[in-house]
C-alpha cells in the first residue's frame, strides 16, 4: 500500500503527442498531468480520440510523448530510445489486451514463458515460474491446453499469467474485458483486484464500462485530449 | 518490492542465450508451421540434393576412369606408327615396326620392363552352332606382362609356339562367355574366320577400358600366327612397352623417341613418324573432361539452390507479413528489435540448415544406389557435403536478412493493432 504523500510511480507532466505533420497532423494530447501512485488500481475513461489510448502507450513505454516528462520512480524516461523502452517494458511492465492476444498453436504454458525467454532464463526456472503464473489464475491444470482450446474468459486469464510472470510494477490493460461476456468479466475484474491487492501490483486499466470500473480506486476521465476529471477512491467504491 | 528504487535497465539487453534462445523460438516456429516449413525448404533440399549427387557421382565416375586405365597395366606406352591426329605426315604412308625395333627398345632402353608386338585382325569366331565378332591380337608372351593380364585357366604360349607361329590361342571372357556358355574352352577348337586353333588358356575377366571398350572381348596368339594368317604381312602395327614405375614415364617415353628416330633415319628438323602414348596422360586428360563436366552440370544444380533461397526469402517474408501481432506481443513483451531480428534470421537459417541436412542424406542414398547402378564407385567427399551445407546455411543468412529486418522494424502498436 502506497504511503500518503510519497513520491508517485509514474508521473507524466505536460505531456502532449501530436501524429503526422503539417496540414495533416494531428493534436492526441494537449498537456496532460497525471500522477499515478505505486499500488494504484486505476480505470482509465473517455470517448474514442479522447486521447486515452495515446496516454496508455505512452505510459506502457510503446510511444514517447512529443513534449512534456514522463517519469518512471523519479527517472526521467521521455527521450529513451526503442531498445531502452523495450528493457523497461520486460523489466517493470505487463500487458493483457482486449483481443487476448496469445500465440496460436502453442500452449498456455509456452505463452506464459515467454517472457521470461527474453530474460534469459533457464529452462527450470522458467517453468517454474510459469506454472506459478498459471496457478495465480488458477489455470494450472491447462498448462498443456493451446489458446483454441481455451475459453475467451481463461484465454484473458492466461494472458495475465503472462503479463505478472515477471513479476512486474505495472499491469498495463487495455480493455481486458471487452471481449467476454458479464460473467467472465466480473471474474477477471476479480482476478485483477486480487493480484492489486495481494501483490501489490499497479494496475492501469482502458474501460468504457462504468461497472468495470467501479472495481478501481482511481478513475481517471479523459476528453479532448486532456484530463477531464480524476475520481478518487472513495467516490469510486 | 524489493527494488523499488532500482533505476530503469541499463542501455543494453544481455546477449547471454540469446543465440540459444532464438534457436529454440525458432524451433518451436518451424514445429508449429511444419508442413509449410517442409515446402519452404523444398527447393534447398532439391538444390542440396542435386549438387551432392551429381559432384559425388562425378568424383566416382573420375575414380574410376583412374582404375581402369591403371588397370591395363600400372604404366603403359603405345608406340603407333604415323603422326597423332592434326599433323599430316605430308603423304608417305610411315613403315610399320619390325621385330629389331622391340629387340632394341628391350635391350637399350632403361626402365622397360616388358616389350610386347601388336598386329590386329577382326575375325568371327565360331564354336559349335555360336558365332562371335572379336578382335584378334597377334602379340608374344610380354603381353601378359605388359598389360599385366592373368590366366583364368590353362597356360601361356611357349617360346616354340611362338617362334613357329603356331595356330593357338588364349580367349577373352566375354568371348567364352558366348561361344562356351557352362563349358571348359581348354583343348578345344576354336575357328577364327578360316583359322582353326586350339584353345590354350582363357584369360581372366578386366571390365571395360577408360573408353567404354570391352578388353574381354579379344582373342590372343602369337604374332607371327597372325601375320601368316590374317595379315599377310610382317608389319607391327603397335608396340606396347610397360615402364617401371621408378622410373619417370617421361623420361622413358623419350628415351624411346630417340631410339625410334636414329633406327628410322629421322634427322635433325623432321618430325617423327611415329606417336607414343602414354597411358597416365591418358588417365590425366580423360580425369580432367571428367571434372570440367562435373562442374558445370554442378554449377547448373547450384542454381536451383539460389532459386531455393529465394523461395525461402519469399515465405520468410509472408510469415512475417502474418506473423505481425506475434512480433507485435513480443514487442510489447520486452523484446528489443535485435532479438526480433535474430528469431526470424535464425528461422531462416535453421530451415535452410535443416534443408541442407535432409538433402545431404537424400543425395547419400541416391549417390549409394546410383553409383550402383551406373557401375561407379561410390566416393564420399567431406569437403563436397561439408561446402554443400554451408552453403545451404550462407543462403538462409543472405536471404532471411531482409525479412528479418524488415519484422524487426515493425511498430509493437501498429503490429498489436494489425488484423
Amino acid at each position: 500500500m502506497p504511503e500518503a504523500g510519497s513520491e508517485p510511480l509514474i508521473r507524466l507532466i505536460g505531456v502532449t503527442k501530436r501524429f503526422g505533420s503539417g496540414d495533416a497532423a494531428f493534436q492526441a494530447l494537449k498537456g496532460v498531468d497525471l500522477d499515478i501512485m505505486a499500488g494504484d488500481f486505476m480505470a482509465v475513461m473517455g470517448p474514442s480520440g479522447s486521447g486515452k489510448s495515446t496516454t496508455m502507450n505512452i505510459l506502457g513505454c510503446l510511444d514517447v510523448p512529443t513534449t512534456g516528462s514522463f517519469l518512471f520512480r523519479g527517472h526521467h524516461i521521455e527521450s529513451l530510445g526503442r531498445d531502452q523502452r523495450a528493457l523497461l517494458r520486460r523489466r517493470y511492465l505487463g500487458f493483457v489486451f482486449q483481443g487476448f492476444n496469445l500465440l496460436a498453436r502453442t500452449s498456455a504454458l509456452e505463452n506464459v514463458e515467454l517472457p521470461l525467454l527474453y530474460r534469459g532464463d533457464d529452462k527450470r526456472a522458467r517453468r517454474a515460474a510459469a506454472l506459478a503464473a498459471l496457478d495465480q489464475v488458477g489455470l494450472v491444470d491447462w498448462a498443456s491446453h493451446t489458446p483454441s482450446e481455451l475459453s475467451g474468459g481463461q484465454q484473458q486469464r492466461v494472458a495475465i499469467a503472462r503479463a505478472i510472470v515477471t513479476h512486474p510494477d505495472v499491469l498495463l490493460a487495455d480493455e481486458p474485458t471487452g471481449n467476454l461476456d458479464s460473467e467472465r468479466s466480473l471474474e477477471i475484474m476479480e482476478l485483477l483486484t486480487r493480484l492489486n491487492r495481494d501483490r501489490g501490483i499497479t494496475v492501469l486499466m482502458v474501460t468504457h464500462e462504468a461497472e468495470m470500473a467501479a472495481f478501481a480506486r482511481t478513475v481517471v476521465h479523459f476528453r479532448d485530449g486532456l484530463v477531464e476529471r480524476v475520481t478518487t477512491g472513495a467516490l469510486a467504491a | 518490492m524489493t527494488e523499488a528504487d532500482a533505476p530503469p535497465p541499463p542501455g543494453r539487453a544481455s546477449t547471454t542465450r540469446l543465440v540459444g534462445t532464438t534457436v529454440l523460438l525458432a524451433l518451436r516456429a518451424i514445429r508449429r508451421h511444419l508442413l509449410r516449413s517442409i515446402l519452404t525448404v523444398l527447393g534447398i533440399v532439391i538444390g542440396v540434393f542435386a549438387v551432392v549427387t551429381i559432384v559425388t557421382l562425378g568424383k566416382g565416375a573420375t575414380e574410376s576412369t583412374r582404375q581402369q586405365i591403371s588397370s591395363l597395366g600400372a604404366n603403359i606406352l603405345t608406340v603407333l606408327p604415323g603422326q597423332a591426329a592434326g599433323r599430316g605426315g605430308g603423304g608417305e604412308t610411315p613403315p610399320p615396326f619390325k621385330f629389331e625395333d622391340l629387340d632394341a627398345i628391350r635391350d637399350q632402353v632403361a626402365g622397360v620392363t616388358a616389350v610386347a608386338p601388336q598386329a590386329q585382325s577382326s575375325a568371327t569366331a565360331v564354336h559349335n552352332a555360336a558365332n562371335w565378332s572379336t578382335t584378334v591380337n597377334g602379340t608374344t608372351d610380354s603381353y601378359l606382362d605388359a598389360q599385366d593380364w592373368k590366366i583364368e585357366d590353362g597356360r601361356r604360349f611357349t617360346d616354340a609356339e611362338e617362334q613357329a607361329g603356331k595356330s593357338v590361342c588364349l580367349m577373352g571372357s566375354t568371348v567364352k562367355q558366348n561361344l562356351y556358355p557352362g563349358e571348359a574352352p581348354v583343348g578345344s577348337t576354336l575357328r577364327l574366320g578360316n583359322v582353326s586353333c586350339t584353345v590354350i588358356g582363357t584369360l581372366a575377366t578386366r571390365g571395360a577400358g577408360g573408353f567404354g571398350q570391352d578388353n574381354d572381348d579379344t582373342v590372343l596368339m602369337p604374332i607371327k600366327a597372325v601375320q601368316r594368317r590374317f595379315t599377310g604381312n610382317r608389319d607391327i602395327r603397335a608396340i606396347i612397352v610397360s615402364a617401371d614405375p621408378a622410373y619417370d614415364s617421361a623420361d622413358v617415353q623419350e628415351s624411346i623417341a630417340k631410339l625410334l628416330r636414329e633406327r628410322r633415319n629421322i634427322s635433325g628438323g623432321k618430325l617423327d613418324d611415329f606417336t607414343i602414348f602414354d597411358s597416365r596422360q591418358i588417365a590425366d586428360t580423360l580425369s580432367g573432361i571428367t571434372n570440367i563436366l562435373t562442374g558445370i552440370v554442378g554449377a547448373v544444380a547450384a542454381i536451383s539452390l539460389l532459386v531455393g533461397g529465394i523461395g525461402i526469402m519469399n515465405i520468410m517474408l509472408v510469415s512475417v507479413t502474418e506473423r505481425t501481432r506475434e512480433i507485435g506481443i513480443r514487442l510489447a513483451i520486452g523484446a528489443v528489435a535485435r532479438e526480433v531480428m535474430l528469431q526470424f534470421l535464425v528461422e531462416a537459417v535453421v530451415l535452410s540448415c535443416l534443408g541442407g541436412l535432409i538433402g545431404l542424406v537424400l543425395a547419400l542414398f541416391a549417390s549409394l544406389g546410383l553409383a550402383a547402378a551406373l557401375n561407379v564407385p561410390f566416393v564420399f567427399d567431406p569437403w563436397t557435403n561439408l561446402t554443400a551445407f554451408l552453403f545451404s546455411g550462407l543462403i538462409g543468412v543472405v536471404f532471411g536478412y531482409f525479412p528479418a529486418r524488415r519484422a524487426a522494424a515493425l511498430n509493437p502498436i501498429d503490429a498489436l493493432r494489425y488484423e
